[in-house]
């Protein structure tokens, strides 16, 4: 990998190893990935291959079973539960393909569900989760609920949901996997924008190529192991 | 607090489940505050029976008479400051339903005896210089609208005046208040000595006597010397405490606080199973939501919190309904017609109630909110 001055993502020798009965499956075999700061990253490969496997390890949602995970100069592998969650809503926000809103409350209470983590009173929490959906566009769906709105628009309310605590990385798994071709271009102008104007480090899991096109780096995962090129 | 409307916001996903859940914990605390009532009414007065109070009665049963001239050797006994005696009327006031205890007493002493029973300066004076003179305690006075003055005819089934006459008037000079709310207030007293004087037969016995003990640590003894007095007599006796009594009189029926407390323990481990199938559901539907809450940075603690906290509301909701339904019915007044004079759920029972609520939440929640609490969140997203 290349090296990078400001290195926010830092992966060393990392494994993860799942077992299936008494057989061990290593998924990611002694892999390295340094990003750095402000880089939109695609991630690609075959299904099964470990990218979102990867992308968990980098948002501290699970544990590598060998190697170290530093983000933004902190060994996040060495944290206990209760740290590594304090860190993840600290500096991670989370852009699933499935949008995984709440459906019992309306897109403004699911923007301020990170911010229900701080110390924020209820008028600036709804401030924030109000400029949040203002950047995706959606400030005049705030009361409307995610069984009334379309794909395109849950997951505008996932990423404003995402950028609501202005994290240092948005992790993004398969973000226009569920969405048809305009719509997932207009997530995609999102993510981009994020990246280019507020300076959003980006790790973008993706099947598709007209998506990776959008990122400044592709890096394809084949059998644990990352590659700039797609193998054959 | 901030949690509340989650909380809230989820237990709304499934209104009907929710509101049955509701409704199924309502009822079991309906009838645990019901049941406490109905129940505090048969143990009527144990509660605020006194400490330092002896029962003596016949040794055979309570409806077997012992002669007045008792008194003043009970009194004599070490131990004993002071005794007062009564009698059991049984008579009827309009029609047998209309039930409430009528005693014959020596009115002085009574009240020296039972200063729970309040009673005015005039009062007093008036029931002391009244041959026929009588007081109702405040329940049964209200029950059927009689006030001071009034003269209140009431029918013998066994003690009838001289002359074969079954219908006693008494003049009504006093209506007492009870000190605490446990107080029975709805007793009928009238005079001994014009009692005494006028029925046609038993002159000169009672029924059972109230002893006031000088120290209440040696009650015992002091019953068995009351009764040792007596050892060998045509009417023997039996000394027991005021509570005792009491409760053994109530257990006439059977033990219904244990019938009631029975009934209330199934029906709760029913409502238990309820609530707890519910909460296991509502999580269990909710593997990825809770997930995804993980993810975004809610800790193990703070989910598990929000699980069993939706268990609180749930059974508080239930509960709390249930309990202030409860104390509306009972507040309607005793269901019997006057079987149980004392009708009300004590305070103890509520904070039993309040306690329950948590306990009932706790057992119903803790399964799913460990589930929850040890969900893995790259697991769970991937399901």
């Amino acid at each position: 990998m290349t090296m990078h001055t400001n290195e926010i993502v830092k992966i060393h020798n990392v494994d993860k190893i799942f077992k299936r009965g008494s057989e061990e499956i290593h998924v990611l075999g002694g892999l390295d990935l340094r990003i750095p700061e402000g880089e939109f990253l695609a991630l690609m490969g075959p299904s099964g291959s470990g990218k979102s496997t990867l992308l968990n390890l980098i948002g501290g949602l699970d544990r590598p079973s060998q190697g170290t995970v530093q983000i933004g100069g902190e060994r996040i592998d060495e944290l206990s539960n209760r740290k590594l969650a304090a860190w993840r809503a600290r500096h991670i926000g989370l852009v699933f393909q499935f949008y995984n809103l709440m459906p019992v409350l309306n897109a403004q209470k699911n923007v301020e569900l990170p911010l229900l983590l701080t110390h924020l009173s209820r008028s600036e929490r709804k401030k924030r989760a109000a400029i949040a959906l203002d950047i995706v566009g959606l400030s005049h769906r705030n009361r409307h609920y995610p069984r009334t709105l379309s794909g395109g628009e849950q997951q505008r309310v996932g990423i404003a949901r995402a950028i609501v605590t202005d994290p240092t990385i948005l992790l993004c798994d398969e973000p226009t996997g569920d969405l048809d071709r305009k719509a997932g271009d207009e997530i995609l102008d999102l993510l981009q924008e994020l990246n280019r104007e507020q300076g959003k480090t980006i790790v973008m899991v993706t099947h598709d190529l007209h998506a990776a096109a959008r990122a400044s780096r592709t890096l394809y995962l084949n059998k644990g192991q990352l590659s700039t090129e797609p193998e054959d | 607090m901030k949690y509340l409307y989650l909380v809230w916001s989820n237990l709304k996903r499934k209104k009907i489940r929710t509101i049955l859940t509701m409704l199924s914990i309502m009822i079991a605390f309906l009838l645990f505050g019901y049941l406490g009532a109905i129940k505090q009414g048969f143990s009527q007065g144990i509660d605020v029976a006194g400490v330092d109070r002896l029962i003596v009665r016949h040794k055979v049963s309570i409806i077997q008479l012992i002669p007045q001239s008792y008194e003043s050797r009970i009194e004599q006994v070490d131990g004993v400051v002071d005794a007062v005696h009564q009698s059991w009327f049984g008579g009827i006031y309009q029609k047998p339903s209309n039930f409430f205890a009528q005693m014959p007493v020596n009115p002085r002493e009574y009240l020296a005896m039972y200063p729970e029973y309040l009673l005015s300066d005039e009062e007093r004076e008036a029931w002391f210089s009244t041959r026929t003179g009588a007081i109702a305690g405040r329940a049964t006075a209200d029950k059927f609208g009689w006030k001071v003055g009034d003269r209140i005819p009431i029918n013998a089934t066994v003690w009838t005046r001289k002359g074969g006459e079954r219908t006693w008037e008494f003049d009504l000079v006093g209506i007492y208040e009870g000190a605490e709310k446990g107080t029975d207030t709805t007793q009928f007293l009238f005079r001994y000595d014009f009692f005494d004087e006028s029925r046609q037969f038993g002159q000169g016995q009672v029924g059972w006597y109230t002893v006031r003990v000088a120290d209440p640590d040696r009650a015992a003894q002091t019953a068995e010397a009351i009764d040792a007095q007596f050892a060998n007599s045509p009417a023997e006796t039996r000394a027991e405490p005021e509570g005792a009594f009491l409760q053994a009189f109530a257990n006439q029926i059977g033990d219904v606080g244990f019938i009631m407390m029975s009934i209330i323990a199934a029906v709760f481990f029913t409502i238990l199973l309820v609530a707890g199938n519910t909460m296991a559901y509502a999580v269990r539907e909710r593997t990825n939501e809770l997930a995804v809450l993980k993810a975004i940075g809610f800790t193990d603690i703070s989910v598990l919190g929000l699980v069993l906290g939706e268990s609180l509301v749930l059974t508080a909701l239930g509960g709390g309904i249930g309990l202030g339904l409860a104390w509306l019915l009972v507040s309607a007044g005793d269901p019997t017609g006057g079987a149980l004079p004392v009708f009300f759920i004590p305070v103890k029972y509520l904070l039993g109630g309040v306690l329950l609520i948590g306990l009932m939440a706790l057992v119903a929640g803790i399964l799913p909110a460990l589930q929850a609490q040890r969900l893995r969140i790259a697991d769970a997203l991937r399901r």
